[in-house]
């Protein structure tokens, strides 16, 4: 008897194991690799996907398939229309934003004017906390919107003239609006998206209803996949592809492994730890492209140590560029020499002038002149794997400028910027930047000038700010590109920031996959992926 | 035997409110900035930060507003409602979606251990210093010194990538083959620590007095190892795989994210990693549920196999 007991205590586990693998194998089998239809593109788990609380690249990947941007950006990185038949304005003011006749949503309602107002009222409205809502602050009537409790619910500056047409008035003139619109902060809500006027259902970000040239496919699996098919009734150049499965991953390099077993098919970021395997694992399936990340040096204004230019521009002068983008990153970054990225208009080669080139003898020369500290501190965030680089930085500064050089780790990003904004000793630390939007303005105005939204640092220069704000105020782009650089060259007179390397977008593809291309904004374009016969 | 199971189950409640205080005193004492953790390096607009501070009760600082938050946190946990994470997802539906893989996993992990590791570990025992024993204790020793972090990525790349034998990830609604490279990997640290316990457990019980006994008896040596000796030294085993299974709940967060299984402890560490408070302080206190019961059964299994242990 006994020993029959025995028996099954120990078989109990091993029959439920078997019972749930069975349950298991009679799921889609989600694993086992993409079905021969859908081309699949490896994500994060996205944080949000309502189109003005959607301010990370998992989310804006979905959404790009999702939904159709009013303006999209061409080879030169100059805005054209999409979704909109024409965005004018005489006095960059006043905006007149006509759409294109024929878009619908994915549930058949007409896209009209009052989708893109009420989506946007949604999106600024401060009580709605969303992630992009300060991309509407530039329009008349934004301040009403704030606050605890606002004074209105509704944007004066939106105006809807007729069905495909609407009026944005701006409180100030801006001239890179119509740049700014191909943000994915600027797409429409269906009135399905809707249960009272200016009430979202909780629903709709388990499935949003776009008017792009995806539509949804089931909901949104968390942690799973999101699954998107062709939509038939889209106006648009149509994909090639039916249909695209989203899948979710937590570690980069489980996704690579799949790509090298064809179990995936594009995966827009490679693993920093097969950089160096992978143009040998991937072959010509290694790609890179042009991306608008920078990375740069800070140096807080309330750090007296670096308060002379010279001792920046001798630390920037310390630093060789390439040799750091070459061994370090392995050329999937490039070394940076100007303040705004390569890939915009207005971009010049070299803004730093000598200040960028790597020079040894001038750097400590000019460093000892101007009286630099012994010991320099370089904080960075832990979490991001940042340490390589900062630890050759460090020991580049050592050897070059004879001081003593050390790098700081802070465990998150927000630890480092609470320690900066309570103004304690972290030395110069390092920050990023990834535009929203091709214009110089985006990298000029929230970096540099002296109330800019990511300006920690503290720099503020009366005729920096000036020249940005003609600039945004200029009546042409070639105008507004000359103020722009001629601010620009006072960032290199002043030299609050020491420029490190541009970012390129390094990615992989299965062999099942062709035409594989990424945007500036890390995206894959859904367009024109084909599958490889 | 009831009496005994009731005042366990008494005891898991104070062992329950006990650690939940400290899990949630520990994770949010720890935390710098919540909020802008929250947004990234992205920056936090006044009015973004009025909206979080409310909907997650940051306001209220110090002690008292720590003992507010928990009190708050506990209420609604004994209602059933886990709370939302930061992302405004409702735990109880992550769980829920998270826990089906991680028992599948932790039960192919645990099969594999037994299949292997103890059968294994019997003919070791009876075999002693042979070829047999000694390859044993060499592997044994070795999976031991690897850590998974190791173990898992490399399996991966062999079987997976460069063999191709099995897919290299599992993914959320993955088919028993291919959860069978995870579980392996997952199981091959508990198997090796069984094979070792039964090993020397099945040694020992062969020199016992009752085995001499039965032989003497002249019983065939089968059963003398099946019926008599097997028996007896199960006892340390399945104290081991008891709690072992706990562990194996608590998902294993290297090996699901290696292999990319949605499961528990790829949650577990997506919390951990973006500073989500709730969504780590409500895992673990499920995880603290299943800890205490798992061990329940292991101290209730005893008396099912060994007849000398009672509970009163």
């Amino acid at each position: 008897m006994r020993v029959r007991r025995l028996a099954a205590w120990t078989a109990l586990p091993l029959a439920v194991t078997l019972g749930l693998a069975a349950c298991g194998s009679g799921g889609d089998g989600g694993s086992g690799g993409s079905t021969s239809s859908a081309v699949s593109i490896q994500i994060g788990e996205p944080k949000h996907l309502v189109p003005t609380n959607t301010a990370e690249t998992n989310g804006a990947q979905v959404l790009a398939g999702l939904f159709t941007p009013l303006v999209d950006y061409d080879a030169q990185n100059k805005p054209f229309e999409v979704a909109a038949q024409s965005v004018t304005s005489s006095d960059n003011k006043v905006w007149t934003i006509k759409l294109k006749d024929g878009y619908t949503f994915h549930n058949g309602e007409k896209v009209t004017a009052e989708d893109y107002i009420n989506a946007w009222n949604y999106g600024a409205y401060a009580p709605n906390g969303q992630d992009s809502s300060f991309f509407f602050e530039k329009i008349a009537g934004y301040a009403d919107l704030q606050g605890e409790k606002p004074k209105a619910k509704e944007m004066s500056g939106l105006k809807k003239v007729d069905d495909l047409t609407f009026t944005v008035t701006l409180s100030d003139p801006y001239i890179d609006f119509r740049t700014m619109l191909g943000y994915n902060a600027y797409l429409p809500m269906p009135d399905a998206a809707f249960s009272a006027p200016g009430v979202l259902k909780d629903s709709y970000e388990q499935a949003p209803i776009g008017q792009g040239p995806f539509k949804m496919k089931g909901t949104w699996q968390h942690d799973s996949k999101i699954n998107v098919e062709r939509y038939d009734a889209y106006p648009g150049e149509k994909p090639k592809v039916k249909e695209i499965e989203f899948r979710i991953y937590q570690q980069l390099t489980a996704a690579y492994a799949d790509v090298l077993a064809d179990n995936l098919d594009v995966l827009p970021i490679l693993p920093t730890e097969s950089l160096s395997s992978a143009p040998t694992d991937l072959g010509d399936r290694y790609k890179t492209s042009p991306m608008s990340s920078f990375q740069f040096l800070a140096f807080p204004t309330f750090d007296k140590n670096f308060a002379n230019p010279d001792v920046r521009k001798a630390i920037s002068m310390a630093i060789d560029r390439d040799e750091i983008t070459k061994s370090v990153f392995k050329g999937s970054q490039t070394p940076a020499r100007s303040f705004v990225s390569p890939v915009l208009p207005g971009y010049r080669e070299n803004t730093t002038g000598k200040a960028g080139e790597f020079n040894p003898t001038e750097a400590k020369k000019l460093y000892q002149a101007a009286g630099g500290p012994s010991k320099i501190l370089i904080s960075y965030n832990g979490d991001g794997g940042h340490k390589d680089w900062v630890d050759a930085t460090v020991n580049q500064l050592k050897a070059n400028l004879g001081v003593d050089a050390v790098g700081v780790a802070e465990p998150k990003f927000a630890d480092l910027l609470t320690k900066v904004k309570a103004k304690q000793p972290v030395g110069a630390f390092r920050l990023g930047w990834v535009m929203d939007y091709p214009s110089m303005e985006d990298y000029l105005g929230p970096l540099y000038s002296t109330n800019g939204s990511s300006n920690y640092y503290g720099y503020s220069n009366p005729e920096f700010d000036k020249l940005v704000k003609e600039g945004s105020a200029a009546k042409t782009q070639a105008e507004a590109i000359a103020k722009y650089q001629q601010a620009e060259d006072i960032l290199a007179k002043d030299m609050p920031t020491i420029p490190l390397r541009f970012g390129q977008n390094v990615f992989g593809h299965s062999t099942k996959v062709k035409n594989v291309e990424m945007d500036l904004f890390q995206r894959v374009n859904l367009i024109k992926i084909e599958a490889a016969s | 035997m009831f009496r005994y199971i009731l005042r366990r189950l008494l005891q898991m409640v104070l062992a329950f409110f006990g650690t939940t205080l400290i899990v949630y005193a520990l994770m949010f004492a720890g935390q710098g900035d919540p909020i802008q953790a929250l947004a990234g390096e992205r920056p936090v607009t006044a009015a973004q930060r009025a909206y979080l501070t409310e909907k997650y009760h940051l306001d209220a600082t110090g002690v008292g507003g720590f003992f507010y938050r928990y009190f708050d946190y506990v209420k609604s946990l004994l209602q059933g409602d886990l709370g939302q994470s930061l992302t405004g997802r409702q735990i109880g539906d992550i769980l829920q979606a998270a826990w089906p893989v991680t028992v599948k996993l932790a039960l192919i992990a645990l099969a594999v251990a037994i299949i292997f590791g103890v059968t294994a570990g019997v003919v070791a025992g009876i075999r002693r210093a042979s070829i047999f024993d000694n390859s044993t204790l060499v592997l044994t020793l070795l999976v031991l010194g690897i850590p998974t972090i190791v173990l898992a990525p490399l399996a991966q790349y062999l079987l997976g990538v460069k063999w191709q034998l099995f897919p290299p990830t599992a993914g959320s609604q993955p088919t028993f083959y291919a959860l069978l490279l995870p579980g392996i990997v997952l199981g091959s640290l508990s198997l090796a620590t069984a094979l070792r316990l039964t090993r020397t457990s099945v040694a020992e019980n062969l020199r016992a007095d009752y085995v001499r006994t039965a032989r003497s008896k002249g019983l065939v040596k089968r059963r003398i190892v099946t019926v008599h000796v097997l028996r007896n030294s199960l006892i340390p085993v399945v104290t081991f795989l008891g709690v072992e299974l706990g562990n194996l709940m608590s998902g294993a967060i290297i090996t699901e994210g290696v292999f990319n299984i949605p499961g528990v402890g790829f949650n577990l560490f997506r919390g951990i990693r973006t500073e989500d408070g709730p969504l780590v302080v409500g895992i673990v206190s499920v995880l603290v549920v299943v800890y205490l019961v798992s061990n329940l059964v292991v101290d209730v299994l005893y008396a099912v196999l060994d007849p000398r242990i009672r509970y009163e």
